[in-house]
């Protein structure tokens, strides 16, 4: 910061403390949960602090003995979770900072209304418009598919709006730089456009890595193939046990698990949108 | 032999040989089964798969009971349909509803030629998916029936005998008082499903009318009956009995606020699915748990009559090749198969459909070894079901469920008596009953 | 709608450009959606077996209908309370952590962390901590303030909860964007002010929140749009929109009648009258607010 204010460091400090207590609170008692048996949340108050059983839950979560709850490894699901993030996130921000680049830079018929329309997807979820929509999936022949699983979800209002707003905020003295030294559009979208926005796409794919990873309803509607099964899936499918209790510490483990692939994303992209190591000088 | 003859029965073994190595037919199950569950009722379709090479059939957990329902209603509006869907008991009114959609049991089996017997099934559990003319329309899958389970050391210790659970709601209240004055617990009972336990198998265990029409079976003109002077009664009991600490409340829907509430031992006493007796063992290291019927008013007449069933059915979707219409048939055959069931019944707590899976299991000495496993057997079969206790069918139950819940949580918040909950259960809810009938 | 003073000239560049996302929402979205509108003017059963053209009278039902007029002013009260709340605790914490130089990193890592929950198993973990018989909270409040908490039966206790458990998962977002937005804010400006002698305060409301605006309006509108229609999955895992439909906001009572009570002609309807709704806030917000945002 610029001065050295002491009295307003700390409580900074103290208000970023009690913050992560707040909202990490309900991982840590997933965590909690994890290393207890499965009885023990269900026989009294929670306990807030851990036991030892982490090593039991965690060993046969991994080593595949609560497998008869999931149907299918946990390497598995691992992996289509990180497939469909992966996908959706890159496809998203391609998709979007495109669109954006094309509604702020250039002046065409339609232009508003396309933003609108684009806008438009956010205002009707899955769920309510799911009859036509599983239809459309299956005349296009895309159930039981990755295209299937990634492609409807590439289209992101919010990406579009957030580039939107970060390319407004570009000083037009750059634009008409780039035009007097004679670039055309897409080398100033490459040269300029791109690299400006570089902490707005590491966040954004933070958020978008996140919101495939944790797909839960698409997925189930359109495939029936077990061998699509995403992590959240399996975490679901444990839960849904209609007149019993579910075993809490082997779903809670799974979760933990399941967190640690958006973690590492959220760590490496740290790096980009941290001060010090991007010149956002413009 | 002539030559043509010889090659005329080449061709034919040839056929035939073409015939043996043909691809099997594909069924497509969808069910709602999670967690371990899930696992047992794979193993069916892994051990039907193996006894036979016809057919095979491939089950997929599709989610919730709702998400398996509407995910099977927009397939089949999208032409993707599976041949068996597991749906639930609130669901039998749409299914039934739409004849175009489904294929009644009766009739699969009729049409593919497969041996059925109607009579061998236990009436209560099959009533519920039979048509007036008594014809089964689904499959019975996962059944259960409400009772009543009891903290054993927490009776003895108030100074009740623990061999000895409550008969009627009388008792009920008596029992409850006196652990809560001895200390032993901080409450008397709780219960899971207000709206399955304490209204409809309430209804039923009392023999008094749910709705019009034998309860909906006769027609979607139906109407809701369910707001008498016993229920409205019993409702004024428990709205009394939770201000009192008497009884606590355990949530809308399953109630799952219930179990916790009996595994800690701060209710004694707990009203819930039979099939929810695994559960309850696992969670309950430190005491014994007790089973006894469901209690009744010893006062009305006809009481106690039967208990009704909740959980799934299984229903075949219309839209399948022949072929696959014999193979949904014969895995239903094999389903029903006493061994099957005897053993679907041991590992899951879920009722047995068949007398003879029931006398099996009593043969195999399940019942004398596991003491409490057959109280749901006996409530349900006590007495022949009349046309208040076969069940119930009403279209958007689903909903109404979620009425009976609402007028409930009004009632416990003081915002409403009784007969005033229970008038708006009915109102409301034949309000839903005459959307469904113009729109099917 | 804000408009750059210097643009491109090419003529079909921006067309191609725009191409693919304009096809996937026509193909996944449009025409579903306009299917959906469809079904809002029917009444049919769930199979789509026996069909009634009915015109308007979805949509008059529901304005004769008090549960659906009760849903609005449950909608109100939630959405405003989520929005300020969500919004305003991220603005926050992302300006302690902008201080920061050493321990930003891990702060943003732990406040972004709980996002990565999934929506179902958040839904549990609320349950595990605001249970009436054996959650941490209502034993907490019960020992501290002898407060009894119960959301299945008091209708404030259950809108409580959904407000924390609605703003808990926005938080991160708010807070991810929040900071990317502080973070592009060049170091030069805020240090010509400190000479100038601006204290940090000053240099908030001059400096940090103007150039913060973009920023800040994308995340109104997106928060907006988030609290009224994303939020049903929260409702549908902590209260039920109960008790007695305390919490049962419009998004929630369009999934509870479409997809659980398969009434689709009706749910359709409200996702339409929903969507209008929402157009006209976006629109409102675009030319009213977006008029105080600096570019």
């Amino acid at each position: 910061m610029v001065e050295n204010q002491r009295g307003l460091d700390i409580f900074a400090h103290v208000v970023l403390l009690l913050g992560v207590a707040t909202v990490a609170f309900p991982v840590y008692i997933a965590f909690v949960a994890s290393t207890h048996t499965s009885t023990a949340f269900v026989s009294g108050t929670i306990p807030l602090l851990p036991s030892t059983h982490a090593p039991a839950s965690y060993g046969d979560v991994l080593a595949g003995g609560v497998a008869a709850q999931m149907s299918v490894p946990i390497s598995l699901m691992l992996f289509n979770s990180m497939v469909m993030a992966l996908l959706i996130a890159a496809g998203k921000i391609v998709i979007s900072v495109l669109s954006a680049f094309a509604i702020v830079y250039f002046r065409f018929p339609f232009r508003v209304l396309g933003f609108w329309i684009i806008f438009i997807t956010l205002m009707l979820p899955v769920e309510v418009r799911i009859v036509p929509t599983f239809a459309v999936i299956a005349d296009l022949g895309l159930l039981n598919s990755y295209a299937g699983l990634t492609v409807p979800l590439m289209a992101s209002a919010t990406a579009t709006f957030l580039f939107r707003q970060v390319f407004l905020t570009i000083p037009d003295e750059l634009t008409e730089a780039a035009r007097i030294d004679g670039a055309g559009p897409m080398k100033f979208f490459r040269d300029i456009l791109l690299p400006l926005s570089q902490t707005n796409i590491a966040a954004l794919f933070v958020i978008l890595f996140i919101y495939g990873w944790n797909q839960y309803l698409w997925p189930l509607l359109i495939t029936t193939d077990s061998g699509y099964y995403t992590i959240v899936a399996g975490i679901k499918r444990m839960a849904d046990v209609v007149e019993s209790e579910p075993l809490w510490n082997y779903i809670m483990a799974v979760t933990v698990l399941a967190m640690l692939p958006p973690v590492a994303v959220v760590i490496f992209m740290q790096r980009l949108f941290v001060k010090g190591l991007v010149d956002s000088e413009k | 032999m002539s030559f043509s003859k010889i090659a005329a029965a080449g061709t034919v073994s040839l056929l035939a040989l073409a015939g043996t190595t043909q691809a099997q037919t594909q069924i497509d199950w969808w069910h709602a089964m999670g967690g371990e569950l899930g696992e047992k009722t794979e193993a069916l379709a892994t051990a039907f798969n193996a006894s036979q090479s016809d057919f095979v059939v491939v089950p997929s957990y599709r989610g919730t009971y709702t998400e398996t329902m509407t995910g099977a209603i927009a397939a089949f509006r999208a032409g993707e349909q599976p041949d068996i869907v597991q749906v639930f008991e609130v669901g039998t009114g749409t299914m039934m509803a739409a004849e175009g959609a489904i294929v009644p049991v009766y009739q699969l089996m009729a049409d593919a030629g497969v041996a059925f017997d109607p009579s061998a099934f236990l009436p209560t559990v099959v009533g519920y998916y039979t048509d007036p003319e008594g014809r089964m329309l689904s499959m019975p899958f996962n059944s259960s029936t409400p009772i009543l389970y009891y903290n054993k050391n927490v009776f003895a210790a108030a100074g009740l005998d623990p061999a000895q659970p409550p008969r009627t709601w009388a008792e009920m209240e008596s029992f409850s008082r006196q652990i809560m004055a001895s200390g032993a617990a901080e409450c008397g009972f709780t219960t899971g499903w207000v709206s399955w336990v304490q209204l409809e198998n309430f209804s039923a265990w009392h023999n008094l009318q749910i709705g019009t029409l034998e309860n909906g079976f006769g027609g979607l003109e139906t109407e809701l009956t369910v707001n008498g002077p016993v229920q409205a009664r019993h409702w004024e009991n428990l709205a009394r009995w939770q201000q009192e600490g008497v009884f606590k409340y355990g949530g809308p829907g399953g109630g799952a606020d219930a179990p916790p509430l009996f595994y800690a031992q701060t209710c004694a006493m707990y009203m819930n699915s039979s099939a929810s007796r695994a559960g309850v063992l696992n969670n309950t290291p430190d005491f014994e748990v007790g089973y006894g019927m469901l209690p009744y008013y010893d006062d009305v007449a006809g009481a106690p009559q039967n208990s009704i069933i909740g959980g799934a059915t299984l229903w075949v979707l219309a839209g399948g090749s022949a072929e696959e219409q014999r193979g949904v048939a014969e895995f239903f055959n094999f389903l029903s198969s006493p061994e099957v069931q005897a053993q679907w019944h041991q590992d899951t707590g879920y009722l047995p459909i068949t007398q003879a899976a029931y006398d099996l299991s009593a043969q195999q000495g399940y019942y004398a070894a596991n003491p409490g496993a057959d109280t749901s057997i006996l409530q349900m079969t006590l007495n022949t079901p009349t046309v208040n206790s076969k069940g119930l069918r009403f279209g958007n139950y689903v909903q109404i469920r979620g009425i009976i819940d609402e007028e409930f949580q009004r009632l416990l918040a003081g915002d409403v008596d009784a007969q005033g909950a229970l008038d708006a259960v009915v109102s409301r809810g034949n309000a839903l009953i005459r959307d469904f009938e113009a729109a099917n | 709608m804000q408009t750059k003073r210097t643009i491109f000239g090419n003529k079909g560049l921006p067309y191609l450009l725009l191409a693919p996302q304009l096809a996937i929402t026509a193909v996944f979205f449009l025409w579903p959606a306009g299917q959906a509108v469809h079904q809002s003017f029917l009444r049919e059963d769930a199979f789509g077996l026996s069909t009634t053209f009915v015109g308007l009278r979805n949509y008059r039902a529901l304005m004769d209908n008090s549960e659906y007029l009760n849903a609005l002013q449950v909608t109100v009260v939630f959405s405003i309370a989520t929005v300020v709340l969500s919004l305003g605790l991220a603005l926050i914490l992302a300006l302690a952590v902008d201080r920061m130089l050493r321990s930003a990193a891990a702060y943003t890592t732990l406040l972004i962390w709980p996002y990565a929950v999934a929506p179902a198993v958040a839904g549990i973990l609320w349950w595990f901590i605001f249970n009436p018989s054996i959650g941490i909270l209502p034993f907490v409040l019960e020992q501290t303030l002898g407060r009894d908490w119960n959301h299945n039966l008091s209708g404030q206790d259950a809108m409580i909860l959904v407000v924390i458990a609605a703003v808990w998962k926005q938080i991160s977002y708010n807070f991810l964007f929040f900071l990317a937005g502080l973070q592009s804010i060049p170091a030069s400006l805020r240090e010509a002010a400190a000479i100038d002698g601006a204290g940090p305060v000053k240099r908030f409301w001059t400096i940090t929140l103007p150039l913060l605006s973009p920023t800040t309006f994308f995340l109104l509108v997106v928060n907006v749009v988030y609290t009224l229609f994303d939020t049903f999955a929260i409702i549908d895992a902590t209260t039920g929109g109960g008790p007695a439909q305390a919490t049962n906001i419009l998004v929630y009572k369009v999934y509870d009648d479409g997809f659980v009570g398969l009434n689709l002609g009706s749910s359709a309807a409200q996702s339409v009258i929903l969507m209008l709704i929402v157009m006209m806030l976006t629109f409102i917000q675009f030319r009213y607010v977006e008029r105080k945002v600096t570019y």
